[in-house]
């Protein structure tokens, strides 16, 4: 299930003193299977971006393919499109709404109109996906969780729905390490057991470095590049130019670098850092 | 819901936005008793010609002042037509059983221009007057009253707060929106009942967000040790300038002429 985004402009209140240009002529393609990160300065267009991706905005100008489908057309059935691409908005706890965990996860299925049992599976699936202990947790009102269950809890409401790309704007802003660490993990397991397309958008280049295949690069409603990881961050000052970092370790190198010694500075993990220093110390030993 | 011009601030730096609060605020209150006060249309062509002159000064083009009267013209219309057809006078046209009068036809144009002026009059304050500044100055205008029980800074606060809260949860309301809608949850179509349902799972996140901000608000007030309008300063004093002067006399030539114009023509 293909994306294709092709010279997307979005503005927003057009005609108005605000008017304000929030995406401009942006050209992407997410084919099946993909994991992407998706970065980008504060007020970049990445939130605009993905919001196009189901069809809650729609382009100014420009077109929005979605497995087929130009959510320009009249008649798209949106919710069809917006079952088929999950988007989990930042800080998503702060949708929870019902007076149980179990019933705010039956939500979305429930307006898929699925059959009860249906909706029952999706929802102790989705629980389970996340993490979360189905019998323990379904009774318990969602507001008496903490961040992290409650942050589970409302991306189990979004999975609960079967999507085949999930959208993930900022998923672990505002947790603790742990809770952190372990939605990153989820998201892998997901992708690995579902085998569905994940966007990640997130200001942790350490995050970007380790999960994605591929990242895309926003700089005032352009995507002004994308490529791997490893593409990506060769490009530094380019990067540091529009308010961005590489990862930490890939400074580390660099300055080792500078330093006279003689490694690989393509490195994106703490791993193949340490891989690549103990190289480069052998080498040395050896000469 | 963006749509909605009254009560939206503008930035800019124009003669009018400068002026002090107090100033536009009693302005304001005095053009639209004035646009009471005068009852034929000689007389109206001199507020008229004062809003425009004001917009023209105050870099607000008056077609953006026209589009706020969009959510307000069905008001508008129903003005215009029950004055139309209630009016008995001369008739000059039947529809029906209804007489369309000369004196229906002069009243309901009459009163449309009056109900138009007094929007484009009063959005030229709001438009040009940041909220902080307005409350400011209603403030400043209420102090006099607090010795006889007027509660001035405690009105002023919470008004301030209010405004200050008003684009927030305008954006809240849009962003938990846009998260149910991507779980499939429609807000535009139904019966009542059905509608009213759909609202739910939007009204309970609101609710618990603003009682959390104004938990946060009260918090952080608190740890500021405020108490209070007693023994306050102020960072931006309001000060009346040569230019509120002007304005003032500008306001008085206003009125003595409209209401001259009544007996010279």
């Amino acid at each position: 299930m293909p994306i294709v985004v092709k010279n997307l402009t979005h503005i927003y209140m057009p005609g108005t003193p605000f008017q304000s240009v929030a995406l401009q002529d942006v050209n992407w393609t997410i084919e099946d299977g993909e994991f992407w990160g998706l970065i980008g300065h504060t007020g970049s267009g990445k939130s605009t971006l993905i919001q196009h991706l189901n069809g809650l905005l729609k382009p100014t100008s420009g077109e929005v393919i979605i497995d087929g489908v130009n959510i320009n057309e009249r008649g798209v059935n949106l919710r069809e499109i917006r079952q088929k691409v999950g988007l989990v908005f930042q800080y998503p706890e702060h949708q929870l709404f019902e007076e149980t965990v179990e019933k705010d996860v039956a939500f979305g299925p429930k307006n898929m109109d699925l059959p009860e049992e249906e909706i029952g599976r999706r929802v102790r699936e989705a629980l389970e996906l996340v993490g979360l202990n189905y019998s323990e947790i379904k009774d318990r009102s969602p507001f008496e969780l903490s961040g992290g269950q409650m942050r589970r809890v409302a991306i189990a409401g979004v999975l609960a729905m079967k999507p085949k790309v999930l959208i993930l704007d900022e998923p672990t802003v505002g947790l603790d390490p742990r809770g952190r660490d372990e939605i990153l993990r989820e998201i892998v397991r997901l992708r690995e057991r579902q085998n569905i397309t994940v966007i990640l958008v997130s200001h942790s280049m350490e995050d970007i470095a380790k999960l994605v295949d591929k990242i895309a690069v926003m700089h005032r409603g352009r995507m002004v590049d994308s490529g791997t990881p490893r593409e990506i961050f060769r490009n530094y000052e380019g990067l540091s130019s529009i308010g961005l970092d590489i990862p930490q370790i890939t400074h580390l190198m660099l300055r080792l670098k500078h330093q006279g010694k003689d490694v690989s500075t393509e490195v994106l993990t703490v791993e193949e850092a340490e891989a690549e220093i103990l190289r480069a110390a052998r080498r040395k030993g050896r000469a | 819901m963006r749509e909605i011009t009254i009560g939206q601030y503008i930035p800019g730096n124009s003669v009018i936005h400068r002026l002090d609060p107090r100033t536009k605020i009693l302005i304001t209150f005095a053009f639209m008793v004035l646009l009471f006060v005068i009852d034929d249309f000689t007389g109206y062509a001199f507020p008229a010609v004062f809003i425009i002159v004001a917009s023209l000064l105050s870099g607000i083009s008056l077609k953006y002042m026209i589009r706020g009267l969009r959510p307000l013209v069905v008001i508008i219309l129903l003005t215009f037509v029950l004055n139309l057809f209630m009016i008995k006078g001369r008739v000059i046209y039947e529809v029906g059983p209804l007489d369309i009068t000369y004196e229906g036809l002069h009243q309901g144009v009459f009163m449309v221009l009056r109900l138009v002026m007094l929007i484009v009059g009063t959005s030229l304050l709001t438009l040009t007057t940041s909220p902080i500044t307005l409350t400011d100055g209603i403030e400043s205008l209420l102090k006099p009253f607090s010795r006889v029980g007027v509660p001035a800074h405690e009105l002023a606060m919470m008004m301030t707060i209010a405004l200050r809260f008003i684009p927030t949860l305008m954006e809240e309301t849009d962003k938990i929106m846009k998260a149910q809608m991507a779980r499939g949850a429609d807000f535009s179509s139904g019966n009542i009942v059905k509608r009213a349902k759909s609202l739910v799972p939007l009204l309970v996140p609101l609710f618990i967000s603003a009682f959390r901000r104004a938990d946060d608000l009260a918090m952080a007030m608190e740890s500021r040790c405020y108490r209070g309008g007693e023994n306050r300063t102020r960072m931006k004093q309001l000060r009346m300038t040569y230019a509120d002067l002007v304005a003032f006399i500008a306001t008085g030539l206003l009125a003595a002429g409209s209401l001259a114009s009544r007996f010279i023509w």
